[in-house]
């Protein structure tokens, strides 16, 4: 139920005062958001008003200074990490969920449960720390020098699977037990009922949590920037060190100035544009509001 | 049996006996490598953690000394947040769970624009409050400006576990209150809000968690500076950022990198402990009292 001033009349001087201050600071609230975004096209609006659209990506190079914008290769890099890491952490995050709902006891499925909530708490950095000093040696060994578009997405896809495989879980878990029994009573092999009844049961719910999963990857600034090599190219094999947009905007955005900062703060639109599309389809694909 | 009947129930079982090899590979993969990162982590970081290690001051660039003005600096970062984050936060779930109808224009727009705002990548928050908070308002790199930065991030959170946990108090108690004659503002007050506690406290946690895995938005409004913080307009660095400084532009410092990686991951599971716990005992204490 709401109190709105039809259901119950309140008397009280003091409420309606308490309304007032209670709008002010929602609307506060809310304008953040505006303020953001008016922020971002201030202060990028010097190259957006002089650069057309499209030679962010045309433009053969990134060097602002002299007037050359070229997003393409960072924005390669940005969508080659996260398609790898989703690809990886999909996979391995929904077998862990079905690990955890179909095969495992339940004490060891418990357990795991915890160990993934714990993941899903450690931050970025950390992340990026253990990539550089133990992932980031391995894979030197084997094809230097190491910090790689590999590296990228082995330390995107740690990051983001524990939200894809909670997600995923609790999706199992809602599938309704009728379904289940209908599908035992029925005489279906467990791959059986797992394929053809439980998955496209909870379709829409690890759908939900793989974009949720997507936007993390595509706004993961840390991990990202520590393992990569941040050397600007279009990324041509695993192996090659690359630059994503966030990593981009973190390295130059000390030193740049000028329409060098303005092209940043232009890159920074196109990234909370992408993450925005992300966030929008989630949302109309699970129905649910969590920012967990 | 027939003989395709046979075969179908043998295919079957090749089947099921790849996708149990392929789900149990999968999730020792998957534990293997999360007990790979935090064993190696107390491996190489518990031998250094002491008490000094927690108060001294830095030394050759990171290297040597402890973190001591760092974790005040967090500390000081977190304050900033919370104070800026609770009072906006807490207000704005009130108005929408208890004054605005579900499907009124003003709630509506608040809630989209909050959703919004919790996608938005923390570089974005970084980009914004460099220029907002540190050039437009003149704060500088600053305690200050990183704090208010951080308590932007952490609104949605806050707004939407405080309006959930106040949606989640039964309507009875607002008509007792109505019937007792109480005003709205007391309701709240007295009856609505500690019902709440709960799941307001849980929210909290949840977003100084968060807050303090933060890097990124951190970089270009908190700054580097590893002194001790004078006041909260001094430049001050995160335990996060001092663990990325460490590891990427410190030759050397990886030992102390493991150190504070310990430190701010125990940190974490302090806050979320805390938090679960506290959420356990008022739910405890409002069986009691009902």
């Amino acid at each position: 139920m709401t109190w709105s001033r039809r259901s119950i009349s309140s008397p009280s001087h003091a409420d309606a005062r308490l309304a007032g201050v209670l709008s002010a600071a929602a609307g506060l609230a809310a304008a953040i958001l505006v303020l953001i975004v008016l922020f971002l096209l201030r202060e990028s609006w010097p190259v957006l008003e002089k650069v057309e659209w499209l030679r962010y990506l045309t433009d053969a190079a990134w060097h602002p200074s002299e007037g050359l914008f070229g997003l393409a290769p960072m924005l390669g890099a940005t969508l080659a990490s996260s398609a790898g890491a989703l690809l990886l952490a999909g996979s391995l995050g929904v077998a862990s969920a079905l690990f955890c709902r179909f095969y495992a006891p339940s004490s060891i499925a418990r357990q795991y449960r915890r160990l993934l909530a714990l993941l899903a708490g450690i931050p970025s950095v950390v992340f990026g720390f253990w990539g550089l000093t133990e992932l980031v040696p391995l894979i030197a060994r084997w094809q230097p020098p190491g910090t790689s578009l590999l590296a990228a997405i082995l330390i995107l896809t740690l990051m983001i699977l524990p939200t894809v495989a909670l997600t995923a879980d609790a999706a199992l878990a809602a599938v309704p037990e009728g379904y289940l029994q209908g599908a035992a009573a029925l005489g279906l092999s467990r791959s059986g009922t797992i394929l053809g009844v439980a998955l496209p049961a909870a379709k829409g719910g690890i759908v939900s949590g793989l974009l949720l999963a997507a936007g993390r990857a595509l706004g993961e600034i840390m991990a990202v920037l520590m393992v990569a090599g941040n050397v600007v190219q279009t990324p041509h094999g695993l192996f090659d060190p690359v630059r994503t947009l966030t990593a981009n905007i973190a390295l130059e955005m000390a030193y740049a100035t000028g329409e060098h900062r303005a092209a940043l703060f232009v890159s920074g639109l196109v990234l909370t544009g992408l993450v925005m599309l992300l966030a929008g389809l989630a949302l109309r694909q699970g129905g649910t509001r969590s920012h967990v | 049996m027939s003989e395709a009947a046979s075969l179908a129930v043998s295919r079957d079982r090749t089947l099921d006996r790849l996708m149990g090899l392929a789900v149990y590979a999968s999730a020792l993969l998957v534990a293997g490598t999360f007990l790979w990162l935090l064993g190696d982590l107390l491996w190489h970081g518990a031998g250094r953690l002491s008490w000094s290690f927690l108060v001294s001051v830095p030394t050759n660039a990171g290297r040597a000394g402890g973190i001591g003005p760092i974790l005040v600096s967090t500390l000081l970062i977190l304050g900033v947040a919370v104070a800026a984050a609770v009072p906006l936060g807490l207000a704005t779930a009130v108005l929408l769970a208890e004054f605005l109808e579900r499907r009124s224009l003003f709630g509506r727009f608040v809630g989209l624009s909050l959703d919004v705002l919790a996608g938005v990548p923390s570089i974005v928050f970084g980009l914004f409050g460099n220029a907002f908070f540190c050039i437009f308002l003149g704060l500088g790199f600053s305690i200050l400006s990183g704090g208010l930065t951080l308590a932007c991030m952490a609104l949605p959170i806050l707004i939407r576990t405080a309006e959930a946990s106040l949606r989640a108090v039964p309507d009875d108690w607002r008509l007792g209150c109505a019937a007792l004659g109480l005003s709205r503002a007391a309701a709240l007050r007295h009856v609505l809000l500690p019902a709440a506690s709960s799941g307001l406290m849980a929210g909290l946690m949840l977003g100084i968690g968060r807050a303090m895995a933060e890097t990124a938005a951190l970089i270009f409004t908190s700054g580097y500076v590893d002194r001790m913080p004078s006041s909260l307009l001094d430049s001050g660095r995160a335990l996060s950022l001092h663990i990325y400084d460490l590891s990427m532009n410190v030759a050397g410092g990886d030992a102390n990198a493991y150190a504070s990686a310990l430190v701010l991951i125990g940190l974490l599971i302090l806050i979320n402990g805390t938090s679960l716990w506290l959420a356990e005992r008022w739910l405890n204490q409002r069986i009691l009292t009902l």
